[in-house]
């Protein structure tokens, strides 16, 4: 990237900077923005609503077209995966898992798109901008960012709460969370287990899909570094498997998300 | 490698808004369509039932209405046959009477013509004799000698 040619370390660092306003460098900053993961999620997001409302006022109980038959497709899918274990109303659950199915969904394909196709272009803008092209950081991959995928895993933490509190009232949450699974007599126990199990929900629930996307972003990023002949079979094995991955995961974060809340909202 | 809070907070806002719009403007058009669509269908396919059933309803009667014409035009049929049989019964039997009645007619007839014709007969055998007696009368008269031959006359007759 640099005008020398860089250092696989450098190269593979430079990669993985933010875009960021302000802020430090530290692994958990109070300050710093990350600027391209905001932009690109919400663009995503705006890509997501835009399409799916077009289809919602388009909607026609006759025969739908080719749009119509695909968003219905997804969301009959995601409706029917709540439906399987969610058994309260839908009309917040359902909308939620959709958005969380196809937006992760959406951050995750941008993985697909080549590693340094938008950083060059993004380093011939800011250099054109009259700044160091040396440090234009980007990364496009929302998920590959944990403030995305926490952002996501913290609203369904605290979503699991409110679903608790909506389930079993105030007193039945407290009642399970110190009672549950070994009755009155260990109740410490029961304490010190359920707050693991709670917070294991949310850093699970974020580091499964950014350890996912990180590591397959990695791997695309080492991929580069081969000569241009060596990269082709690699990059597209690759790329066919993580198609599944990008899938896959979006699927999982969905499902996940279904399953804690119904947990959360059930009486056991 | 970084976690910002700044980042995450703002995500989380951006999330809820997301959510929140999905959940007003996308979600309950698109499910209601899906509904109407599954409620249109079901009563589609309820009216094909419907139709399939009132098809084979008006085959069975139209069946039934072909057997009953069909036993009608036997019974019609036979009954014109039977008329048929009596007029004709009928008209043998009155044709039978009027030939009976011509014949006697005729019989009637012959016999008066025959009773007026012996009549006549007997009107001009009695002339004639009265002639023929007159005549022998004028040449010699003789009534014993002729009386019994005049008597067989009369008898003939």
């Amino acid at each position: 990237m640099a005008s020398a040619s860089p250092t696989p370390a450098e190269y593979v660092t430079h990669h993985l900077q933010h875009l960021t306003y302000a802020g430090d460098s530290s692994f958990i900053s109070a300050s710093a923005w990350h600027v391209d993961t905001l932009i690109i999620s919400t663009l995503l997001g705006l890509i997501f609503l835009t399409v799916f409302r077009i289809v919602a006022v388009r909607a026609t109980a006759g025969v739908p077209g080719k749009l119509q038959n695909f968003v219905e497709m997804i969301i009959e899918f995601v409706d029917n995966s709540v439906k399987s274990s969610f058994h309260g109303s839908r009309a917040f659950v359902a909308p939620l898992a959709l958005t969380i199915f196809v937006w992760v969904f959406l951050w995750n394909s941008m993985d697909l798109i080549p590693v340094d196709l938008v950083p060059k272009l993004w380093a011939l803008a800011y250099g054109a901008a009259g700044h160091d092209a040396h440090h234009a950081y980007i990364r496009i991959v929302p998920s590959a960012d944990m403030s995305a995928t926490f952002a996501l895993s913290i609203s369904v933490f605290i979503l699991i709460f409110v679903y608790s509190f909506k389930g079993k009232g105030a007193g039945g949450f407290a009642k399970e969370f110190l009672f549950h699974p070994f009755g009155p007599y260990l109740l410490p126990a029961n304490v010190l287990l359920n707050t693991v199990e709670y917070l294991a929900r949310p850093m699970s629930l974020a580091l499964r899909l950014f350890g996912n996307l990180y590591a397959g972003e990695l791997i695309f990023i080492l991929i580069a570094l081969l000569p241009w002949w060596a990269q082709v079979i690699p990059g597209l094995g690759w790329m066919i498997f993580h198609i599944l991955v990008v899938t896959l995961q979006a699927f999982i974060f969905m499902t996940l998300t279904i399953v804690y809340l119904s947990m959360a909202y059930e009486h056991h | 490698m970084q976690a910002s809070i700044p980042s995450i907070v703002g995500q989380m806002i951006v999330f809820f808004i997301f959510v929140m719009f999905t959940m007003k403007y996308v979600w309950p058009p698109i499910t209601k369509a899906l509904e109407e669509r599954r409620v249109r269908i079901a009563e589609g396919l309820a009216a094909a039932e419907r139709g399939a059933a009132s098809l084979k309803e008006a085959s069975a009667k139209s069946d039934e209405a072909l057997k009953a014409a069909r036993i009608q035009a036997q019974e019609i049929l036979t009954a014109a046959n039977k008329q048929a049989t009596q007029m004709v019964e009928a008209a043998k039997l009155t044709a039978t009477h009027e030939a009976e009645k011509i014949v006697e007619h005729a019989n009637g007839e012959v016999l008066r013509q025959v009773t007026h014709a012996k009549e006549e007969l007997r009107r001009q055998v009695g002339d004639l004799a009265v002639l023929g007696a007159a005549r022998i009368l004028k040449r010699e008269v003789n009534a014993s000698a002729h009386a019994d031959i005049l008597q067989d006359l009369a008898a003939r007759i």
